[in-house]
């Protein structure tokens, strides 16, 4: 035991400079680590590690946010507990990757917003919710189409400055977040191949292959490529219906084609084949989070993940409730909680599980510039 | 209790037997003494495997011929070996890895810092607990009955012929069942018995000085390899092999844990810098040769030292030069005030830096080749990358021996029996540490552990399926 208490007492060494206890705990593995590297051909993270020998503030967040929780380094360790040394990499990863989004929310105060994520979600669905049914209850009885209940400018009043926020909120932190891992990155400006890398390894989930291409692990040791499917399917699912809106209002705006649509026209293509995938998505990642072994992440996130899971599902549930449901009397109610459950997301932006795509793209991002940039260390080991 | 062929043992030898009799049609069962969490032995703790090949394949640069690979081995064991059945593991290896592959086995391009195996050695992606795990996910999908905390402590024996194994079943509650379970072959893969202390003691006996230097030891695998069964196969007259105080032993930090250290408390620092003693002297040529053709070397070098521990001292211009250590060393200023902060006797200490830094001849220093860094007129000599420890801060670590594996083991031949006397078992087979010794005398090279392991582990399930073959005949032909 007085390994642990010599690793112990070097981790508190470096959090009296200036890590929290997280973050001391990502160093604290990260020096284990740095002497084994057998993990270093699953993903990105270890390589980022072996071009260092210490880890300061700056380092560990960035490499939190390479970090996928695919699992296979856990599985993988001849030190995760119950080994003295207890290693847990992905728990570690993740416990750091709460406070990258805490800390670089803005505006600042907000980011206590994390703390209670699942209440913050709940409240925010609670009270949109509330906001579109009482809209509801105030339109023309009997209205058949959308715009008859909510008037399309009135729509965009309510939606686009809320969403504009959020994507404002998002691009202020992810812009101090780079400013920081900048300079503990080589500082090197990013190229035209790092940036086609970081897009293609965004857009494939190339770091959920478990470095063979087998996948990663959920529920034990075994491969599997189910995360990574359910990722994909939600990811373009709801980017399909992201396009199917923004069709929509380039069809409103620039030819005068209002809604609804019918089919085959391309919003109600877009929307539906969006909504279906999002929906079998996000039904996939809950069943494997509910399933997921119980030292895979951090335990204290869970509310965030289920509820932004579940948040996503509501929308497109009720999407395709209400791309089904047109001309239907249930078709107001519908609407409602289509809506409420889409202003949810959009007012929860920044502070929720949403920021995870884009401080990790940011940090994939960087670990392309950096890795393109010649190795100071020249280790010679065994 | 039944099976066809029972397999001794939850490491890689043990499974690659498992999975090949599995594969040849007989009905398997694996006895593992550890729990399900430390399941697979030292295997856990490896990473790769040497390979012989004439051509580039996936992982592997270049060319590493049977000849070569043999040369390696007979340097390293100083000719403490058996051709033939070195030559059958090299062989193997060349052959072995889409087999691995098909059970499940990942293999990644060398890492970094440990370049120069590129060509020698295929490394097992995310280790050997990965590939540890991959094995028994196959296992378990082919059906072979797995059984944990089963220890295996007596073995009936009918004139070399395997009878039954008696089995003690560790209960949660601390308790043991007793089971006999009758086999038809039984391959027996248990691993040394490094993590015997009291063994270790006996092995090494007393030094010169008074000390038992096992006491110093450090065990940088499982502590379940007790050589419990390789103990009682010995006293029930299997042929031996091998010296008990002959075993893979690295100098590592002498702050690792007892048990299960591993790679990462090795200190790869050694050719960078010198040596000492705790008298503060230099006691062996740091700069031999390649560090990974050395560093299986310092861990019985540092075991011949009085107290048994030695100190790795480099300056500021080591760092960044090889693995980074776990432990942060012990830093200083200047070499005296190091040597106070280590305890040494600060003139003896003094001195031996002194005479070392004034006997290098600095040429061109290159890390990367054997360099002409060497030293004149000192000994011992340190014959490449040879440099004055002159740049603050200094840096100490300390060091103990640690021993990775036994080579202490049953004599055996190329179809893997235990043989009495002299004469081969017909259903009793052995493999992995318990019989390493008839390849690894002494000394070692990175990865030959699990070549050994895999090739003989593989032999024995062929065999031991053979024989279960052999006997189902016999069987028949008596009835009809």
């Amino acid at each position: 035991m007085q390994t642990l208490e010599a690793l112990t007492r070097d981790a508190r060494a470096l959090a009296r400079g200036e890590l929290t206890a997280p973050e001391a705990e990502v160093a604290r593995q990260m020096q284990i680590c740095n002497g084994c590297r057998y993990c270093e051909g699953f993903c990105a993270v270890f390589p980022a590690m072996t071009r260092r020998l210490e880890f300061g503030k700056a380092d560990i967040h960035y490499m939190a946010n390479l970090c996928h929780s695919c699992g296979a380094c856990l599985h993988a360790c001849q030190y995760a507990p119950p080994h003295d040394f207890a290693i847990n990499v992905p728990k570690a990863m993740a416990q750091v990757r709460g406070q990258t989004y805490a800390d670089y929310a803005w505006p600042a105060p907000l980011g206590r917003l994390y703390q209670r994520n699942g209440l913050t979600l709940s409240l925010a669905l609670a009270a949109a919710l509330a906001l579109f049914i009482w809209l509801a209850a105030e339109a023309p009885a009997g209205a058949a189409d959308f715009y008859a209940i909510f008037p399309h400018n009135f729509m965009v009043s309510l939606f686009a400055p809320v969403f504009l926020f959020g994507v404002l909120a998002l691009a202020v932190g992810v812009r101090r977040f780079w400013r920081d891992i900048g300079p503990a990155t080589t500082g090197a400006p990013v190229t035209p191949p790092a940036a086609v890398e970081t897009t293609h390894d965004v857009l494939r989930l190339k770091y959920l292959d478990g470095g063979h291409g087998d996948g990663c692990n959920n529920e034990d040791d075994a491969f599997s490529l189910s995360r990574r499917r359910a990722h994909h399917l939600t990811f373009y699912g709801f980017m399909l219906c992201f396009a199917a809106t923004s069709v929509a209002t380039v069809y409103h705006y620039a030819f005068g084609w209002q809604a609804p649509y019918d089919l085959p026209s391309l919003p109600k293509l877009l929307g539906g084949v969006g909504g279906v995938m999002l929906c079998v998505g996000t039904l996939g990642l809950f069943k494997l989070k509910l399933q997921r072994h119980p030292l895979h992440g951090d335990a204290a996130q869970k509310p965030m993940d289920y509820g932004f899971i579940g948040l996503m599902f509501l929308i497109s549930a009720t999407g395709l409730v209400l791309w089904a449901l047109r001309g239907h009397a249930q078709m107001p109610l519908a609407l409602s909680v289509h809506l409420g459950s889409v202003m949810a997301l959009f007012a929860t932006l920044p502070y929720s599980k949403f920021a995870h795509g884009i401080y990790r793209t940011a940090s994939l991002l960087r670990h392309a510039v950096e890795k393109r940039q010649p190795n100071r260390l020249g280790l010679g080991g065994e | 209790m039944t099976t066809d062929v029972l397999v001794i043992g939850g490491g890689n030898a043990a499974l690659c037997a498992a999975l090949m009799a599995r594969e040849a049609g007989a009905s398997v069962m694996l006895l593992e003494s550890a729990p399900r969490e430390w399941r697979g032995g030292n295997s856990g703790h490896t990473r790769n495997l040497r390979c012989m090949h004439d051509a580039p394949q996936d992982v592997l640069v270049d060319a590493y011929p049977e000849e070569e690979f043999w040369q390696d081995l007979l340097k390293v064991t100083g000719g403490l070996t058996n051709e033939h059945l070195a030559r059958l593991a090299i062989r193997h290896s060349a052959t072995c890895r889409p087999w691995m592959v098909k059970h499940g086995v990942r293999f990644q391009p060398s890492l970094s810092g440990a370049l120069h195996t590129a060509r020698t050695n295929a490394f097992f992606m995310g280790g050997g607990k990965a590939l540890v795990n991959a094995y028994y996910r196959s296992a378990e999908k082919l059906g072979v009955q797995i059984h944990y905390n089963a220890e295996v402590d007596a073995v009936e024996l009918d004139e070399g012929r395997f009878v039954a194994a008696s089995v003690m079943h560790k209960q949660p509650d601390g308790s043991v069942r007793r089971e006999r379970i009758e086999a038809r072959t039984c391959v027996l893969a248990a691993g040394g018995f490094e993590s015997n202390r009291e063994w270790l003691r006996e092995a090494w006996g007393q030094n010169e000085r008074g000390e038992y230097p096992a006491d110093q030891f450090l065990i940088r695998g499982t502590r379940f390899n007790q050589g419990v069964l390789l103990k009682h196969m010995l006293d029930q007259g299997a042929d031996r092999i091998g010296d008990p105080t002959q075993a893979h032993m690295v100098a590592i930090d002498a702050r690792a844990p007892l048990y299960d250290g591993g790679i990462c408390t090795r200190i790869d620092c050694v050719s960078l810098g010198v040596v000492v003693n705790r008298e503060g002297r230099r006691f062996y040529d740091e700069g031999e040769d390649f560090w990974p053709k050395r560093y299986a070397i310092w861990g019985r070098l540092v075991a011949q030292q009085p107290g048994q521990v030695a100190y790795s001292i480099i300056d500021a211009k080591a760092v960044g030069r090889f693995m980074p250590p776990v432990f942060e060393g012990t830093k200083a200023n200047s070499l005296p005030e190091l040597a106070r902060q280590l305890g040494l006797d600060e003139a003896t200490f003094m001195q031996t830096l002194n005479d070392y830094n004034a006997a290098c001849r600095v040429g061109t220093f290159d890390h990367t080749a054997l360099d002409d860094c060497h030293t004149e007129g000192v000994s011992p000599a340190k014959t490449h990358w040879a440099r004055p420890l002159d740049t603050a801060p200094y840096y100490a670590y300390a060091v103990r021996p640690g021993v990775t594996f036994t080579y202490l083991g049953l004599k055996t031949d190329d179809t893997t029996a235990v043989r009495f006397n002299d004469q081969p078992s017909p259903n009793l087979f052995v493999a992995g540490e318990m019989m390493a010794g008839n390849v690894l005398g002494k000394g070692y090279t990175a990865g030959v552990g699990m070549t050994i392991g895999t090739a003989f582990g593989r032999i024995a399930g062929e065999q031991a399926a053979k024989a279960v073959k052999a006997q189902k005949q016999g069987a028949a032909h008596a009835n009809a």
